[in-house]
């Protein structure tokens, strides 16, 4: 394995070097790590493809939200994973300020909200309309909450507005965000033992669905403007009264110094797309298989060489 | 004896409460009854009555990084550190940096540290050094511990610098050190949080950042122990300097640092100490190594793994920490006029050899350079495995199950309503009250005062999610640490492999205790208090054994002999004698429960550590202050009436 691995590089960096016209810095590429097992993957994968360029690549683990500013800077080369729900209003902010480029776009389609896996339909029918999932809240509720059901949502600082639209569509629940993602699962393996009823965060890509099957829950759609204006969006003296985007973007984001600095690994960079089932994969070989993810990332290299070959001529 | 010390022991009965603090308390329990009827202004500082203190803040501290350029000052000082970074990080790692030597062989390193660990404590030291750098590279850490470790490497020699100056200073001015100590206080306290994100936005994120938040973290201790061992170098030493005709820089260099060496390498000891805690939890700034790795672990819940890295942690913590203090207690060897060269740096010479000869053997032996995924012993995913089958057990599940129901709804909810409830200002006045009793109206300022600051930030509700966190946690910790820290003082042979135990949970990086958390109770306050209520547990049990063992063996003798019985021996002599040292075990079990709950955030907290957390996403330095100021100042306010109380208690039983 190590073997075609090193052959395969060396194969590879003849290639490259005849092809790159401009040579890229020896200074290293920094890659930020964040806390979610398919960006910390595919952060791994593009430094592998990068460093089979002859260039000299770093990880650095950073906040998912403050990465935008460090990127502006030039501290942290580009982001993989810029997820439309999430970070697309970090994204925009630095966009604005300049210094930031939307360098790609993945094949990804992207979503994040409220889920629910299938057994939780059993007791609660109505799914996934959210006015039925209002009517069921009690089902929902934990020690903690009393009578009001338990929504369980994510880390604090991926910046979710869960408890303002809980407010702007006067939902019987109350938000608990768990600490990480792991935490997340943890529940969510717990309630499988006893099909107990829950609804908690998520999103796709993600190897989750490949284990629980379950469902979004249908919030009134998305519109421009519904987290910032109160009169869009059904509730009309509310913000935030409506789902994340159904079909967000997943993006790639660089510092706007990378294309002089590093011109080879930025045009690699630029054909890099990946779809929705190669994320969860990568996903799962660290969430279930639980792989290193770097031997992950390895692994997805070996087995998926059609995949990226082309994106380094 | 016996006639002096058991009246002594009798003349202090329970006291009244001073009439002050009676006044007060009253008022709290008029303002807690009244409450029904009382106008919302006095329940609850109104919003327009707040001080906007996080805009003043953040107006502050951009005025002082774009207008004063400080952020130019700061990056060209993180320009420097970064050169040092990469010098260590290169030999240690292999990190592509000039002077692209490294990575070192791991046998190398292992050879030198076992050679400077005989230099200071014979064999004992030589095969602990030997045998943690041994370890670390046969269980397949040797990259993230050497990531951490180069970092140590620069961050505590700057802290030990600028410590020693500042001491220095401090001793020499005292108006700097009437200045400089409300500040260390308050650096002693305030949760990490708050050093990390100035750290990110000032010096970069990775490692320059998590070098600068651990040198900031590691500086108090070292600046204490400087000015103490200068404060009491003796008056005849002095004299002696004086008539040799030093000058003042002699004085400093051959008078004063050498006769204050031992309280100096203590807070040497200190230094690597925290340190090395720091290194680990500012993996949530960007710092490789251990930490990122231990982090990651937690994110996916792999506590067999996270375990082999703690014990990596202590390991390396014990060697540094013996190692210093073996050091300490070593005297400077003193050679012979014409003794050769070599046999006064004979142990150099070895080490040198060593390690050149290791850095050979590693060219041919390719285990002898790196021990690669394939050889290491590492058993952390069969330990996972094994966890995950007994917390799938029915019977442990339904009683995690039963427990985090009955506390929750039983106990946690009620008390933590009780608290939300109580008007701030009566709080403030039972602080007050509890100031007033052990140290009269300054004391009772002090505390109210430090509360209303809390008041008017408009962080209140959560300021009281997380005393009440930190008050349940506690008690319970008591509850189980106190009693068994009894039952181990008991016997020399049980408190000694007690005290080994919490020496080693303490070491433990303290995150590591949120995945058992998470993992038996899930997402919520059971789960929290769980995680602080190990840590916390610690100090309580250590403190009480330590207390009780102090005891006097005359005393002892004197109740025995007047027939006491072994529960009237405890209660009447072991226990009133160990309080104030079982006191500041509880002092201490409180602010590591301050430290813990921020932390617990990871868990999923409504409290201050949240907030703390949110602000780690943006770049609101001026929020991010303030909590860390409400944080500091509850810890401050039950770190003085604790500290209080104990040292009148003290001067009573005149010890």
């Amino acid at each position: 394995m190590k073997a075609i691995k090193l052959v395969s590089i060396a194969a590879l960096f003849a290639a490259s070097v005849s092809s790159a016209q401009a040579q890229d810095s020896s200074d290293p590429i920094i890659i930020p790590i964040h806390n979610w097992s398919s960006q910390i993957v595919m952060s791994h994968v593009i430094g592998d493809i990068l460093q089979s360029l002859g260039d000299h690549v770093e990880y650095v683990t950073t906040d998912s939200q403050a990465v935008y500013e460090s990127i502006r800077l030039g501290d942290v080369t580009f982001e993989p994973e810029v997820w439309e729900g999430a970070f697309g209003a970090s994204f925009r902010a630095a966009m604005e300020k300049g210094g930031i480029e939307d360098v790609a776009t993945h094949a990804a389609i992207t979503r994040e909200d409220w889920w629910y896996p299938m057994w939780t339909k059993d007791a609660c029918p109505g799914l996934p309309d959210w006015k039925a999932l209002n009517d069921c809240a009690a089902l929902f509720a934990t020690p903690e909450t009393g009578t009001k059901g338990r929504f369980l949502g994510g880390p604090v600082d991926w910046l979710k507005h869960d408890a303002e639209k809980v407010d702007a569509l006067g939902l019987n629940f109350q938000v608990v965000n768990a600490g990480s993602a792991a935490a997340i699962w943890a529940e969510l393996a717990a309630a499988e033992k006893d099909k107990k009823p829950i609804v908690v965060f998520n999103w796709t890509p993600n190897f989750a669905e490949a284990v629980w099957p379950g469902e979004f829950v249908n919030f009134p759609e998305w519109v421009d403007g519904c987290d910032t204006d109160p009169a869009v969006g059904p509730v009309p003296d509310k913000t935030y009264d409506c789902g994340n985007p159904a079909n967000g973007y997943l993006k790639i984001a660089a510092w706007d110094g990378m294309k002089d600095k590093w011109p080879a690994a930025y045009a690699t960079l630029k054909k890099v797309s990946f779809t929705n089932h190669q994320i969860a994969e990568m996903a799962k070989l660290v969430d279930i298989d639980e792989m290193e993810p770097e031997d992950a990332a390895q692994a997805w290299l070996d087995a998926n060489e059609s995949v990226w070959q082309p994106w380094t001529k | 004896m016996s006639d002096t010390t058991v009246p002594v022991i009798r003349a202090v009965p329970e006291r009244a409460l001073p009439g002050g603090a009676a006044i007060l308390l009253a008022v709290a329990l008029a303002l807690a009854v009244a409450r029904p009827v009382l106008p919302e202004l006095l329940v609850r500082v109104p919003d327009w009555a707040i001080p906007p203190y996080q805009d003043w803040m953040q107006a502050l501290f951009d005025f002082i990084k774009d207008d004063l350029g400080l952020i130019h000052v700061t990056r060209a000082i993180s320009a420097i550190l970064e050169w040092f970074l990469d010098v260590t990080a290169n030999l240690l790692y292999g990190k592509n940096r000039w002077p692209y030597l490294g990575p070192l062989p791991w046998t190398a390193v292992a050879a030198v540290a076992a050679v400077v660990g005989y230099a200071v404590g014979r064999w004992r030291m030589a095969l602990l050094a030997g045998g943690t750098f041994a370890w670390i590279a046969l269980i397949g850490q040797w990259d993230l511990a050497m990531q951490t470790l180069s970092v140590i490497a620069v961050a505590a020699p700057t802290a030990f610098m600028v410590g020693l100056i500042l001491g220095i200073l401090a001793w020499k001015f005292p108006r700097f050190e009437a200045a400089l100590l409300p500040i260390l206080a308050v650096l002693q306290t305030l949760p990490f949080f708050t050093y990390l994100l100035p750290a990110v936005i000032f010096f970069k994120v990775g490692p320059t950042a998590g070098c600068v938040a651990t040198v900031v973290y590691a500086i108090p201790p070292m600046v204490l122990m400087t000015a103490l061992g200068l404060k009491k170098v003796a008056s005849e030493v002095i004299e002696a300097g004086h008539m040799s005709g030093s000058t003042r820089w002699q004085m400093l260099r051959h008078v004063y640092l050498p006769s204050a060496r031992t309280e100096i390498l203590v807070g040497v000891n200190q230094v690597i100490m925290l340190s090395l805690a720091m290194v680990v939890l500012t993996a949530f700034i960007g710092m490789p190594g251990l930490g990122a790795k231990l982090l990651s672990l937690m994110n996916s819940l792999k506590l067999g793994r996270s375990f082999e890295i703690g014990v990596t942690i202590v390991l390396i913590a014990v060697t540094l920490d013996r190692i210093s203090k073996a050091w300490v207690v070593k005297q400077p060897v003193h050679f012979e006029r014409g003794t050769p060269w070599w046999e006064r740096n004979r142990l150099l010479l070895i080490a040198l050899g060593a390690f050149v000869g290791c850095i050979l053997i590693a060219q041919f032996v390719p285990l002898a350079n790196e021990i690669d995924r394939k050889h290491e012993l590492s058993m952390g995913s069969e330990i996972d495995t094994v966890i995950r089958a007994v917390l799938a057990n029915e019977t442990i599940d339904a009683a995690t199950a039963w427990l985090r129901g009955f506390l929750t709804v039983s106990v946690l909810i009620p008390f933590r309503d009780a608290v939300l409830w109580l008007p701030s200002l009566s709080v403030i006045f039972i602080l007050a009250a509890a100031g007033y009793a052990v140290g009269g109206p300054r004391s009772a300022l002090l505390a109210g005062g430090f509360f209303a600051i809390v008041a008017l930030t408009g962080w209140w509700d959560r300021a009281m999610i997380t005393l009440y966190t930190v008050l349940s946690a506690v008690v319970i910790a008591a509850a189980v640490g106190l009693p068994l820290g009894m039952l181990a003082a008991r016997r020399k042979k049980w408190a000694q492999p007690v005290l080994l135990i919490c020496d080693t949970a303490q070491t433990f990086p303290s995150f590591i205790y949120l995945i058992p958390a998470i993992m038996l109770f899930g997402v919520n306050d059971v789960s929290v208090i769980f995680a602080i209520f190990i840590f916390a547990t610690v100090p309580l049990m250590r403190y009480t054994i330590e207390g009780i063992r102090a005891v006097p063996e005359e005393l002892l003798e004197a109740a025995d002999m007047s027939g006491a019985t072994r529960s009237q021996k405890l209660w009447k002599v072991q226990i009133p004698f160990a309080l104030p040292t079982m006191a500041i075990g509880f002092n201490q079990a409180i602010m590591f429960a301050f430290f813990m709950v921020i932390i617990a955030a990871f868990i999923g907290t409504q409290d201050l550590g949240q907030e703390l957390q949110r602000t780690l996403a943006g770049n609101q330095l001026g929020k991010n202050f303030v909590l860390g100021m409400c944080v500091a100042l509850m810890a401050l306010t039950f770190d003085h009436i604790i500290m209080r109380w104990s040292a009148t208690r003290r001067k009573v039983l005149g010890v």
